[in-house]
């Protein structure tokens, strides 16, 4: 009993508060986003999306209540099996997922349609947590390297077979949690240049200006450092590859499928197709965008609940927001998920043990990068990618695998003390 | 561990927020045109169009009324049918035509509606009205389209269509949209603003497939359509009726006008057409079709033929004469036909016989008096000056210049200037005998018939005249007609001159024109003939009735009937008499003149 009021005490209420907050923001606006001023339903109803939400976030409680009472051990020591038991899941759901546009992705059991792809990002946290969690594990040597490597490029394989490129994306982002376990610096310069480049390449029309542009950067560099022949010979190298890579980059585009082709060309030209590829991103922010500084109020929103906006409830649901509150709604979420971000940095840094610091820093980093990507799209400011909003879209899948993983990791803090007692 | 990298987490953590709320800033707040773009979305602005005012005479008969017609229209999506063959029977199409047009429905969108059957008439309409609840997907739009019951007056009435660019463009109010029909002649032109109404505006929403989904912000936003005002026009319908019975299969003019208040009681032009064929559907074929006809019938001739007056204007140079002195009621001149030919009559004639047989030596010498009075030595500046001064009392008739009627394009007809004859012959190279054929209503001289039936009432009023006009009331009030239809103009000639001409006019058809003689009813009337380089002669006849106290003035122009006295003055006198009888006794006249043999 001394131990529960510990724990009880150690929960941290101020993220829990802000999951709530979002949970029933995001309930409101997928209320607005299939609301019919002529079939006027409550919120309530189960025979739109608003109520089935409602049984979403009730087991979503559940879910919670299971996870604040099993043991804090439980999901260490089930770690390693939770990843094989989804590695499977992804492994069959090729073959016996229901096809949905195209995609094998998800599983149908009875009247519930359930995407394993959302599951195994908790688990793969797991995973990647409980191994960093040995003593020896140093990633700034290669052979760690792979091997967190590898633990992430399991289920991204299997996930790209489905296939589903959003989703598996979002492996990506645990990159920002082997940041801060230490991955060494200089991939992440590489990156950044390499993905500087790509824009370039892609947005710049002509490539000429390109190697013009490259030529320069180059030749400053060479004369500004100490005069060398192999300095020289290495800059060359460089523009060498880099120019090399701006060509080949238009015929690797030319090679991907044509829908995501036209969506990197919508990216850098808006106007391009309106009508026809450029229609979501287009519409979505004439959504956004006629919100003006406090929107049009709640349920007065034209854009999203007269179907302009396709998927106005799941991926695309923050253009509901943008429309019925304007900018003053966006600061409110885009600051809720900023705090809930800074909240679990601080929480993650303050885990007396690498296992809760590296799982708190792979929710970080997903939430992170949904949160980025889904709203950037919405905006043109990234290629459409089918990824939700947390805990904000409509989707049972989407809300219980956030809530999981987001949950887990409230219980570990809790549970910081004991860490520390049994490290001891 | 590197301390640093939580830190720079939280950074990029932070970074992000800034970037996403400055991006949504720039969409949000900085740019409106997503707001507009929005509003082109999902917001529909469905103009109520009001209903056009009627037309009706000057003794309340209908003559323009809204004749509401039906289309059938087809939801694709909602549509369903059992039994097809009944379905075909009960709105009368054939099975292809229901097929054919269902598809290219469909084709055109499953959920707007589509036309199924076109222009379904009244009758049809209450037929097909009771069965159509068994049909989902089928529900009826009622339009309106212009018609005329008696198919009269077609070119006074004018038409209604489409708006063109140019207008559109004219109408700087923006009142008009592309599609929008507007009184384009007649009438229906002139008086277009009062007619028309006011559109009214409804905003509704749609959604991306354009269904319905409501009025916008539950109406606050819209306007009802206000009706447009009823006209009543001048004309008297029997009597326009009757002249256009008379001139069928002729070409040429009738204009009839109440002398005391300019009220224009009839105004026919022929050939013409019915004006319902320039209604609904049918209107650019069949205006294509009018418009190629050789006999011209869309050219409103009672406003824009113009002819020269002929001897009607000796009426005009004998008032001219006698107000300025030059002449008085004693006045004599031979008829010297080695001046101009003439028939045959005594000689020398005064005014008065000079009138009534039409002497054209007489006013061959009486005209040279005008223009020649020696106010300057050199002949030619003595003609110069004496034109230009005849010129000035002659337009006061209301000739030379378009007289303003409520009619567009009506044409001012010519009253020549010594400009003119400058730029002909040269300044200083003409004199009176250059000029002397205008003595006769010959020459440089045009007039239209609407201006000759002005010069009858002029006559008939002794010396004023209301501009002529066609509307009565407006809203059944007269007092809403323009100004300018109720001021009187005087001609600048003493009334008193008028009696011995109006005398004269009485006569002159007992010589000239015996067939215009209406028993028990004193007409006053001039013969004329105008010259047709072309072919035959123009036959001419103005008058007025009863000349002690004229009810109506007249002008009439049978085109290619020769002299006047036969055509001309036999249709003006079965109007006059039609018009103040209300019935015509007459009948051989009246079959003489539509059998219409004149040569």
């Amino acid at each position: 009993m001394r131990q529960d009021d510990l724990y009880i005490n150690k929960i941290d209420w101020i993220t829990i508060g802000i999951y709530a907050s979002l949970v029933i923001i995001g309930w409101f606006n997928i209320y607005a986003a299939v609301y019919d001023e002529q079939a006027a339903k409550s919120i309530f109803d189960f025979s739109i999306n608003s109520g089935k939400q409602l049984v979403w976030i009730g087991t979503a409680l559940l879910l919670i209540t299971v996870i604040m009472v099993a043991d804090y051990r439980l999901f260490e020591n089930l770690s390693i099996i939770l990843y094989g038991v989804f590695v499977i899941f992804l492994l069959i759901t090729p073959f016996f997922g229901k096809e949905i546009n195209g995609q094998r992705a998800w599983f149908e059991i009875g009247a519930f349609r359930l995407q394993p792809a959302e599951f195994a990002k908790f688990a793969t946290a797991l995973a990647l947590a409980k191994f960093m969690e040995r003593p020896s594990f140093d990633l700034s040597q290669v052979k760690y390297q792979l091997q967190a490597l590898a633990i992430i490029m399991i289920p991204v394989s299997l996930i790209m077979l489905q296939p589903d490129t959003g989703t598996a994306m979002v492996y990506s982002a645990f990159f920002v949690m082997l940041y801060r376990e230490g991955m060494p610096q200089r991939y992440y310069v590489l990156g950044l240049t390499f993905i500087t480049i790509s824009l370039l390449a892609l947005g710049i029309e002509n490539n000429l200006y390109l190697v013009i542009g490259v030529a320069v950067v180059l030749g400053v560099l060479n004369f500004m450092g100490k005069k060398s022949l192999r300095r020289s010979l290495s800059l060359l190298a460089i523009g060498a590859v880099v120019i090399g890579y701006s060509y080949s980059l238009d015929f690797v585009v030319s090679k991907l499928p044509t829908h995501q082709q036209n969506r990197i060309m919508v990216l850098f030209n808006p106007d391009l197709d309106p009508l026809g590829v450029g229609w979501n991103v287009t519409q979505s922010k004439i959504a956004i965008g006629s919100g003006g500084f406090w929107g049009k109020g709640y349920l007065e929103g034209t854009q999203t609940k007269f179907d302009f906006v396709p998927e106005q409830h799941t991926d695309f649901i923050f253009c509901t927001l943008g429309e019925e509150f304007g900018w003053v709604g966006s600061i409110v979420v885009v600051f809720l998920f900023c705090s809930l971000l800074i909240r679990l940095i601080i929480l993650a840094e303050r885990q007396k043990n690498r296992f809760s610091r590296v799982y708190g820093y792979c929710v970080i980093s997903l939430l992170l990068f949904h949160f980025l990507i889904n709203i950037a799209m919405t905006i043109g400011l990234f290629p459409v990618v089918g990824i939700p909003l947390p805990f904000f879209s409509y989707g049972g899948s989407s809300l219980w695998s956030f809530t999981i993983l987001l949950f887990i990791f409230i219980k570990l803090d809790s549970h910081r003390i004991q860490f520390l007692g049994r490290m001891n | 561990m590197n301390d640093q990298r939580p830190l720079t987490i939280i950074v990029v953590v932070v970074l992000v927020g800034l970037v996403l709320l400055t991006k949504l800033f720039l969409i949000q707040v900085a740019d409106d045109s997503f707001l507009k773009r929005a509003e082109r979305n999902a917001i529909q602005r469905v103009v109520d169009h009001p209903y056009r005012g009627l037309v009706y005479d000057r003794t309340g008969k209908i003559m323009v009324y809204n004749n509401p017609i039906f289309d059938l229209m087809i939801i694709p999506k909602e549509f369903q049918v059992r039994d097809t063959a009944r379905f075909c029977e009960i709105f009368r199409v054939s099975k292809e035509h229901l097929i054919e047009t269902y598809t290219a429905a469909r084709k055109y969108s499953s959920v707007k509606p589509s036309t199924l059957i076109k222009q379904i008439s009244t009758t049809d309409f209450a037929r097909i009205q009771d069965y159509l609840i068994d049909y989902p997907g089928l529900f009826v739009m009622s339009r309106s389209v212009r018609s005329y019951p008696q198919a009269s007056s077609a070119n006074t009435l004018g038409y209604i269509g489409e708006i063109s660019g140019n207008q559109l463009g004219r109408d700087t109010v923006k009142y008009y949209r592309q599609g929008d029909y507007v009184g384009l002649s007649g009438m229906e032109g002139f008086y277009e603003k009062e007619l028309r109404g006011v559109k009214g505006v409804k905003y509704k929403m749609v959604n991306v497939r354009g269904v319905d989904k409501g009025p916008f912000k539950n109406g606050e936003y819209d306007t009802a359509s206000v009706a447009g005002k009823n006209v009543t026009s001048s004309i008297d319908l029997l009597l326009q009726q009757y002249g256009e019975m008379l001139m069928a299969g002729k070409r040429g003019s009738v204009v009839a006008i109440e002398p005391k208040t300019g009220e224009i009681l009839s105004m026919i032009s022929a050939p013409s057409y019915d004006p319902n064929v320039l209604t609904g559907a049918q209107f650019s074929t069949n205006y294509m079709l009018l418009n190629k006809d050789d006999t011209r019938p869309l050219f409103n001739r009672p406003i824009m033929a113009m002819y020269p007056p002929g001897s009607i204007f000796k009426i005009v140079q004998s008032l001219v004469g006698l107000q300025s002195g030059i002449l008085n009621v004693n006045t004599t001149f031979a008829c010297n036909r080695s001046l101009v030919a003439c028939h045959n009559h005594p000689s020398p004639v005064d005014l008065f016989g000079a009138i009534r047989n039409s002497c054209n030596p007489y006013y061959h010498q009486a005209f040279r008096a005008i223009i020649n009075r020696e106010v300057s030595s050199n002949t030619f500046k003595d003609t110069e000056i004496g034109l230009n001064e005849w010129r000035e009392s002659v337009m006061k008739f209301g000739l030379g210049s378009p007289l303003g009627l409520d009619m567009f394009n009506e044409k001012g007809g010519s009253i020549p200037s010594s400009k003119l004859y400058d730029r002909v012959y040269g300044a200083g190279r003409w004199k009176y005998s250059t000029i002397y054929s205008l003595s006769i209503g010959q020459g440089e001289m045009l007039v239209t018939p609407l201006q000759m039936a002005n010069l009858a009432a002029v006559f008939a009023n002794k010396g004023y005249y209301y501009t002529p006009h066609l509307i009565k009331a407006i809203d059944g009030n007269t007092d809403n007609i323009p100004e300018e239809f109720r001021t009187k103009h005087e001609v600048g000639v003493d009334a008193h001159h008028f009696d011995m001409v109006q005398d004269a006019m009485a006569q002159a058809i007992y010589g000239t024109a015996a067939r215009a003689v209406i028993k028990d009813i004193e007409i006053a009337g001039k013969t004329g003939t105008a010259q047709n380089p072309q072919g035959e002669d123009h036959s001419v006849f103005i008058a007025f009735a009863p000349k002690s106290d004229p009810k109506i003035a007249i002008a009439v122009y049978v085109e290619n009937a020769g002299w006047g006295g036969r055509a001309a003055a036999s249709i003006a006198s079965l109007m006059i008499e039609k018009y103040l009888r209300g019935e015509v006794t007459r009948l051989e006249l009246e079959e003489y003149v539509r059998v219409g043999k004149f040569m």
